[in-house]
């Protein structure tokens, strides 16, 4: 009896060693997050005016603003939204609603985790053959745009498939019995009481699209142009690639001002970032079931 | 077993079933199966054109599967099997080519009441609109109509526009009913609709499904022994996914079996 | 159509059978969705394809497999071109392993924690942060190794040089560690709470149902979770590229600067003529990279297949 006591106090003291380890290690892993902002708000925030958001740069990009890099990015997220998101909405509602449980699905399913995983400047050399050469794009927001669009497709998928999954199989069969057929269905029960959660998937995408570089740096994305873009066959700046431009290659670049694209990624991704949150979880409460 | 549902023809002829005409649901040797676990096997049997055909028997005995089936249900469950082969008007249901159109001639109410999101003037709606009734006068002449007949109505006149899934349970099943109903169905299958309604309620409903009679077809389920008896023209008794008998329900009741665990069940003595 | 009110009146159901205006749509959309669906292996297959279109010549012409894989001699603009791919293989594997050694016990501790200690608001604030660790994009993490990591480690071991394995390494198991942990703990999450209880009821404490329950039970998903994390730092590019001191050299400590196999494409294939051999042989790394991360997330799907299986 002692001894069993003896043990169980042991084991207490194990549980609450373990507790603690974990937690150190969770803080371990979210601490950066917050020390690299913090330092990215402090480096940078100084240089943050409406002059460096609204103004292009100048002087070899050692002084001026980012505004070209900002639009050209808005463009490229705006094209590559344009062709991924229909494209992924279809195929998780293939997935989800239509597809049987035989080889091709789950081949399907393989290839949207191959997507996701295969490294994003093979993604960029498959730009560069298939869109920039191929197709005959050239360098340009189009062709950049669609290997974002490709790279980022799993994202769509995903996000929409959860959310199409979470509509309840009652709902369904009671559409389907009254005799819609299944698109009709899709239509009028399922895609109503899922659309937000595509949103927030698509919102998701946005930040992830905002965000890479290696994908647009062959592809359509240069380090300065004096205007800005036309059309989807222009050249465009990028804040990703402006930022990795401004940091490795231009010279005599002030310190503060590499830190204020910095900034302004990582406010817009972490931005998006968190909309997306926000409305997943007010989306929660919501419930209408 | 067919032999003896025509035995029940020669009995009922003239009631109200309309037992001389070829059968509506004609079942061969049907099998259901889940996964590869039988739920149902080899069931035959006819159902009649303005017959109420009860169905009994406890829990798991495959008589859900078995609406299902009728329903063409197991194209939306990749799991379900179905051998043997279901005729309506001597159609195979697997025959045809627009299934979603067979569907949309059967109505079918489950036990726990599957409100769509909707509105309830919208869920009762949803079938007629389908069928391309637009003008809203006609629509709200079907809803009025079909909420009436499933008894509520009155209850709800006043907040058509709130969501269905807002009503009290019992008040939902009757909007199912009432959906159901909005099909115009030729075919009604009921699957314990009575379990999330009060009594008095069943009653009105009862009410309801015998007058629907003359007019369609009605497969009721039920674990309610007496509702079988209060309004099944024949009944079939299920157990354990084997159809034990199928017999005129007076007859039935009256202790005319021909296999001693129907007599057993009726009488409650297990299930 | 059946005159309403009298609805058993009519021909009869099987009349009905007629393929309207509602069927064909559906058809329509179910090719469409379909199309969809199929996109995704289409593209798969196409980035292959594609990379293997622009790799080909190279791989049938100047490559010599031998001196691709064991020399470290990666001299593509030289006069006398060698492709020593070896000291970029290293590289990659030096800063993705010493990532790995960081983050596959931070990550699955964080996993544990989040799944079996943490609840209600701590969980989801831990939640959200490891979600923004994840939304950090990669040239942001690459600056942060340049402008922040690199005078911070060469104060603290007094070195010249900063851009280094242990840099990188850091900076990429930081990248790693949340899909890690989102799949680790998903896997945690799988392992159903009857066991749990069956354990606790029998006395074992929650440490001990951690143990001997829950990580046995979730083994496969957890070594997916691992997988799919090297597959990410295997393939990551940004970060490497700013962060590791770009230098071809096989390294012999944690201070020694790498260059990955990622970070050559990206730094080189600027400077290429389209079609050449240099050209080519960066593509040809692009087929290396592409064929080790399908191998690795196959795995991964194997292995937690493997799960769903029983």
């Amino acid at each position: 009896m002692f001894a069993a006591t003896r043990l169980n106090r042991r084991s207490y003291r194990n549980q609450s060693v373990a507790r603690a380890v974990f937690c150190l290690m969770t803080v371990a892993l979210v601490i950066p997050v917050l020390l690299i902002v913090g330092t990215l708000v402090v480096k940078g925030g100084p240089a943050i005016s409406w002059e460096f958001l609204f103004t292009p740069p100048r002087d070899n990009m050692t002084a001026g603003g980012i505004l070209p890099a900002l639009v050209g990015t808005v463009w490229l997220v705006v094209v590559a939204l344009l062709a991924s998101v229909p494209l992924g909405i279809a195929a998780a509602l293939y997935l989800s609603e239509y597809a049987p449980d035989n080889l091709l699905t789950r081949t399907i399913n393989l290839a949207i985790i191959n997507l996701a995983g295969v490294p994003s400047i093979v993604h960029a050399l498959f730009g560069v053959g298939a869109f920039v050469l191929f197709f005959r794009f050239g360098a340009s927001i189009l062709a950049a745009s669609l290997t974002l669009a490709i790279m980022t497709l799993p994202v769509v998928i995903v996000a929409t498939r959860e959310s199409l999954q979470a509509v309840p199989q009652a709902f369904r069969e009671a559409c389907l019995n009254m005799g819609a057929t299944r698109w009709q269905t899709i239509r009028k029960v399922v895609l109503p009481n899922s659309v937000s959660g595509i949103l927030t998937g698509v919102i998701l995408e946005v930040s992830r699209t905002a965000g890479e570089t290696a994908p647009i740096m062959f592809t359509g994305a240069t380090a300065f142009v004096a205007f800005l873009p036309e059309s989807v066959f222009d050249q465009t700046m990028a804040m990703s690639y402006h930022l990795y431009y401004t940091a490795t290659q231009a010279t005599d670049v002030p310190e503060e001002l590499t830190f204020g694209v910095a900034l302004v990624l990582i406010g817009m991704v972490l931005l998006m970032n968190a909309v997306s949150i926000g409305f997943r979880v007010y989306l929660r409460g919501l419930k209408k079931w | 077993m067919v032999g003896l549902s025509a035995e029940a023809a020669v009995a009922n002829h003239g009631a109200g079933p309309a037992y001389d005409e070829p059968p509506v649901i004609e079942v061969r040797d049907l099998s259901i199966a889940y996964g590869g676990k039988r739920a149902l096997g080899n069931v035959t049997l006819d159902i009649h054109r303005h017959e109420i055909f009860g169905i009994i028997g406890p829990a798991n005995s495959g008589k859900t599967s078995f609406l299902r089936a009728l329903n063409r249900m197991d194209a939306f469950n990749s799991a379900m099997e179905v051998e043997g082969s279901i005729c309506i008007n001597g159609k195979n249901v697997n025959d045809w080519r627009n299934e979603y159109a067979l569907r949309r001639r059967i109505g079918v109410v489950f036990p726990l009441p599957a409100g769509l999101p909707l509105t309830v003037y919208e869920n009762v709606a949803f079938s007629p609109r389908l069928r391309g009734i637009r003008k809203k006068a006609e629509l709200d002449e079907v809803v009025e109509r079909c909420l009436r007949r499933a008894a509520l109505w009155d209850e709800v006149k006043g907040r058509l526009d709130s969501l269905g899934s807002l009503l009290s349970g019992g008040q939902q099943q009757r909007l199912t009913i009432a959906r159901a109903l909005s099909q115009e169905p030729e075919l009604l299958l009921l699957d314990e609709f009575s379990i999330a309604v009060d009594p008095v309620t069943t009653m009105r409903i009862e009410d309801v499904l015998k007058e629907l009679r003359s007019e369609l077809t009605i497969v009721l389920v039920t674990n309610l022994v007496q509702q079988a008896r209060r309004l099944a023209d024949r009944t079939a008794f299920f157990l354990m996914g084997e159809l034990v008998e199928i017999g005129d329900t007076e007859d039935l009741f009256a202790g005319e079996v021909k296999d001693e665990r129907t007599t057993g069940y009726i009488e409650g003595r297990f299930g | 159509m059946t005159p309403a009110g009298s609805p058993g009146a009519g021909a009869g159901i099987g009349a009905m059978d007629r393929r309207d205006m509602a069927w064909h749509v559906d058809r329509a959309a179910r090719l469409l969705v379909f199309v969809g669906g199929i996109s995704a292996i289409v593209f798969i297959v196409g980035i292959f394809v594609f990379i293997t279109k622009e790799g080909l010549a190279f791989v049938l012409g100047p490559l010599k497999l031998g001196e691709f894989l064991t020399s470290i001699a990666w001299r593509p603009t030289s006069n006398n071109p060698t492709y020593g791919a070896l000291a970029l293989i290293v590289g990659t594997a030096s800063v993705t392993g010493f990532a790995m050694l960081l983050s596959v016990p931070l990550s699955l501790g964080a996993a544990l924690f989040i799944a079996e200690f943490a609840s209600g608001k701590t969980r989801e604030t831990l939640k959200v942060l490891v979600e923004m660790l994840a939304a950090i994009p990669s040239v942001v993490w690459g600056f942060v190794g340049m402008s922040i990591m690199n005078p911070l480690i060469i104060q603290t071991f007094d070195i010249p040089v900063g851009l280094n394995v242990l840099n990188a390494g850091l900076i990429l198991g930081l990248m790693a560690a949340p899909i890690m942990t989102t799949i680790a703990e998903d896997a945690l999450k799988a392992v159903p709470d009857t066991y749990r209880e069956a354990a606790e009821a029998l006395g074992a404490t929650r440490w001990e149902v951690i143990v001997k329950v829950v990580i046995p039970a979730s083994r496969n998903g957890l070594l997916a979770a691992v997988l799919l994390g090297v597959g990410r730092g295997f393939g990551e590019t940004m970060a490497v590229l700013m962060a590791s001191g770009h230098a071809i050299n096989l390294p012999t400590s944690v201070f020694d600067s790498v260059r990955a196999l990622t970070a050559t494409i990206a730094a080189e294939l600027g400077d290429t003529v389209t079609g050449g051999n240099h050209y080519g042989s960066l593509f040809t790394l692009g087929i290396l990279l592409f064929v080790v991360t399908f191998a690795i997330n196959l795995t991964a799907d194997i292995v937690v297949r493997g799960i769903r299986r029983k």
